[in-house]
């Protein structure tokens, strides 16, 4: 690059400097560009598809729905990037998700309640939780075993995990679907009972803001203790406003999605307040996938970025004999990211069994195929070594967003699926072709 | 940090592999070889491909276990079955390939396996990164990349990061495979310089290397193995190149080997 630059006449080089200089204000703020491409793009895709609905897809209510529906396969993306990170694959993970919903329904209304923990106890969905999560991490951690300690390639365990474990879904119900959930336990799932309401929400932004002041003040100290090198003040400050204002706008967003009017009546009636003409307005603010989806992105970010188990993950997938020889516990580093794959699984499978109020033979069915198309067009490579988190958040996001908008415009599921496949491959080869023009420079 | 080492100037080797087998199958890939290493000291190993050269060190660091004979580490008889009781008694082995994490910066490599935490058993980035510039000034002052993936670095930049590791974890006894065959002159000078260094720093040193010159710029000592046997173990200054090529071919010493046998070599 820089020997087409010398050559190049002086008209090129004063556009260049400009392009210089945006790149050199990009790079001060230490953006990661990739995130910052898949965000536009998100947008774009939701742009163009609010345009073609004669502008009406994107309202508080429908976006609300989009990110519950996406909720699942994002927690769930977030595994499966430190799985692929470490070169390998999880395919079963729709079918864990099937046996810990119907692990979850069946025990809310048959196993527990036959231990005396009816559905009227008011900690069953607890209880029901925790085994379920528990289920999930020892599903995940036998698959994990055979694969780091006896050796068999991930792809046969998992795939045989996807076939016996969907089956095992069948035996436990014979065949049956199971409804009935206790009420608290379907808030996880959202919905107009699942919503935290308008306080609680700004409460959410307020909080989000400090910790993000917070971090940023934190890491501009960390390096200052050492002499390091800090981004300059006015990339912080902007850093922190845009952080602010999105946390900020997101929740307004949220509190502009209300309760449906026939209820809104009802909980007029409830509080005594008298319904105004044209309706009570009662904002819903985030519901509880949405905050799961936050909760687990930054808990996984945290554990990728800062702690050993996630270091290890990536020197794994970037060299296996590297940290091996380095003295790391390989074999154990693997395991691990299926348990947590394993637990992740357990509270997909939550929402999902919370927002059918049960569990049918299907949930989860597919998933997996969903859930590695997020990890991918967000940036994961089956190389190893390479992925982000909240990439693959996005990624489950843009999906998502494709299939929602394509479904609003009236499209039918198969060519929604002809679209996403397509899709997929494009934004895997654009970013295959970025890297490697990336690499020679 | 290695200058503590300096200090312990002992007659005992700091290492001493005695009799020591290796097989693959039937295949006897190290046969009866016994070798020893003094502090500040780098004993050249060299042999053809498949001499058992690289077989011998992966049991010294931990990477393959000798089926028999004795590691001897300061005197006291040890037990090494995993690179990390390699590293507990201070041997660090420096790879010609297999190094470095990649994807990762320069100080996750140097501290990989062995990161500094805070308190909370969060990993403290910050402090590795100082201790990363700090070793990697005394090593390679010229060198700024502390935030960029390693593959992105050039080779002789790499092979400085993984003897970085070795040595901010004190390495007493270290084992260099091969460590300038990937790199270009410049960067040979520079590894060559760096081996200088920790020698005077009292690190005794292994050296593998296919590259005769190399050898007899830097060892002391010179081992030759040819076809899994130690042929046999000379002081530099008593041999020629031309002695060492002959116990490389031959497989024998120069006195033993008959005079038609050597002037086959000549041609």
């Amino acid at each position: 690059m820089a020997d087409a630059l010398t050559g190049a006449p002086a008209p090129t080089q004063e556009a260049n400097r400009d392009s210089h200089r945006i790149r050199g204000a990009l790079a001060a703020t230490e953006i990661d560009l990739r995130l910052f491409g898949m965000l536009i793009a998100l947008a774009g895709i939701l742009f163009g598809f609010h345009i073609m609905s004669g502008g009406k897809l994107v309202q508080p209510a429908n976006m609300v729905t989009l990110v519950v529906q996406a909720s699942g396969v994002a927690i769930m993306a977030t595994g499966m990037v430190l799985i692929i990170v470490s070169r390998n694959i999880d395919l079963s993970v729709g079918s864990i998700v099937g046996v810990v919903a119907m692990s979850y329904a069946l025990l809310m209304t048959d196993w527990l309640p036959a231990l005396g923990i009816g559905l009227d106890s008011p900690l069953q969905w607890l209880v029901a939780l925790a085994i379920g999560l528990g289920i999930g991490a020892l599903i995940g951690g036998f698959q994990g075993f055979l694969i780091a300690y006896v050796g068999i390639p991930s792809f046969i365990v998992t795939l045989g995990g996807l076939l016996s474990l969907r089956g095992s879904v069948w035996l436990l119900s014979s065949g049956a679907a199971v409804s009935g959930l206790q009420t608290e336990f379907r808030k996880i799932g959202g919905g107009v009972l699942g919503s935290i309401g308008e306080t609680a929400t700004w409460a959410v932004a307020g909080v989000a803001c400090i910790a993000i002041i917070g971090l940023i003040v934190y890491n501009r100290r960390q390096r200052r203790r050492f002499g390091f090198p800090v981004r300059p003040m006015w990339a912080e400050v902007l850093l922190g406003a845009i952080g602010c204002a999105a946390a900020i706008g997101l929740s307004a967003f949220a509190n502009s999605s209300y309760l449906p009017a026939g209820l809104a009546t009802q909980y007029a009636v409830e509080h005594g307040i008298t319904e105004p003409p044209g309706g009570l307005k009662v904002p819903l603010g985030f519901p509880w996938p949405i905050l799961l989806v936050i909760g687990v992105t930054l808990a996984m970010t945290f554990l990728a970025t800062r702690r050993r188990f996630g270091r290890y993950v990536y020197a794994y997938g970037g060299n296996p004999d590297a940290a091996e020889l380095a003295g790391i516990n390989t074999r154990w580093t693997i395991m691990k990211t299926f348990i947590l794959m394993g637990v992740l699984c357990a509270i997909a499978a939550a929402i999902g069994s919370a927002r059918l109020n049960g569990a049918t033979l299907d949930v989860g069915q597919s998933d997996e195929l969903y859930v590695i198309a997020a990890a991918v067009v967000g940036g994961t490579s089956f190389a190893g070594g390479i992925g982000t988190i909240p990439g693959a958040v996005l990624g489950a996001f843009v999906m998502q967003s494709l299939a929602y908008g394509l479904s609003f415009n009236g499209v039918n599921s198969p060519t929604q699926n002809v679209v996403a496949g397509i899709v997929l491959i494009i934004a895997v080869g654009l970013d295959t072709y970025n890297r490697r023009r990336g690499s020679t420079r | 940090m290695s200058e503590a080492a300096t200090a312990t100037t002992e007659r005992v080797p700091l290492v001493e592999m005695r009799n020591i087998r290796v097989a693959f199958g039937g295949v006897h890939a190290v046969d009866d070889v016994s070798i020893d290493l003094n502090a500040g000291e780098v004993v050249g190993l060299v042999g053809g491909n498949g001499a058992g050269k690289s077989t011998l060190m992966r049991a010294l660091s931990g990477a393959h276990r000798a089926d028999s004979g004795e590691i001897l580490i300061g005197g006291q008889p040890r037990t090494i079955s995993n690179p990390r009781d390699a590293k507990a008694f201070n041997i660090e082995t420096i790879y010609q390939q297999l190094a470095l994490a990649d994807n990762v910066d320069a100080p996750a490599n140097v501290f990989l396996g062995r990161e500094m935490i805070s308190h909370l058993g969060n990993l403290d980035d910050g402090a590795m990164e100082d201790a990363c510039r700090k070793v990697m000034g005394r090593l390679n002052p010229n060198f700024k990349r502390f935030a960029t993936p390693v593959k992105t670095l050039s080779g002789g930049q790499r092979q400085a990061v993984a003897i970085a590791r070795a040595v901010y974890f004190n390495a007493r006894i270290m084992i260099m495979d091969e460590p300038t065959a990937a790199l270009g002159p410049a960067e040979t000078a520079q590894v060559r310089d760096l081996i200088r260094q920790l020698k005077t720093e009292g690190i005794g040193i292994f050296l593998i290397s296919h590259d005769i010159h190399d050898v007899f710029d830097l060892s002391d000592r010179i081992s030759v193995m040819y076809h899994g046997r130690l042929v046999g173990t000379m002081n530099k200054d008593d041999v020629d190149t031309d002695d060492v090529l002959a116990m490389i071919i031959l497989g024998k010493k120069p006195e033993e080997a008959s005079r038609e046998e050597l002037a086959e070599l000549k041609i």
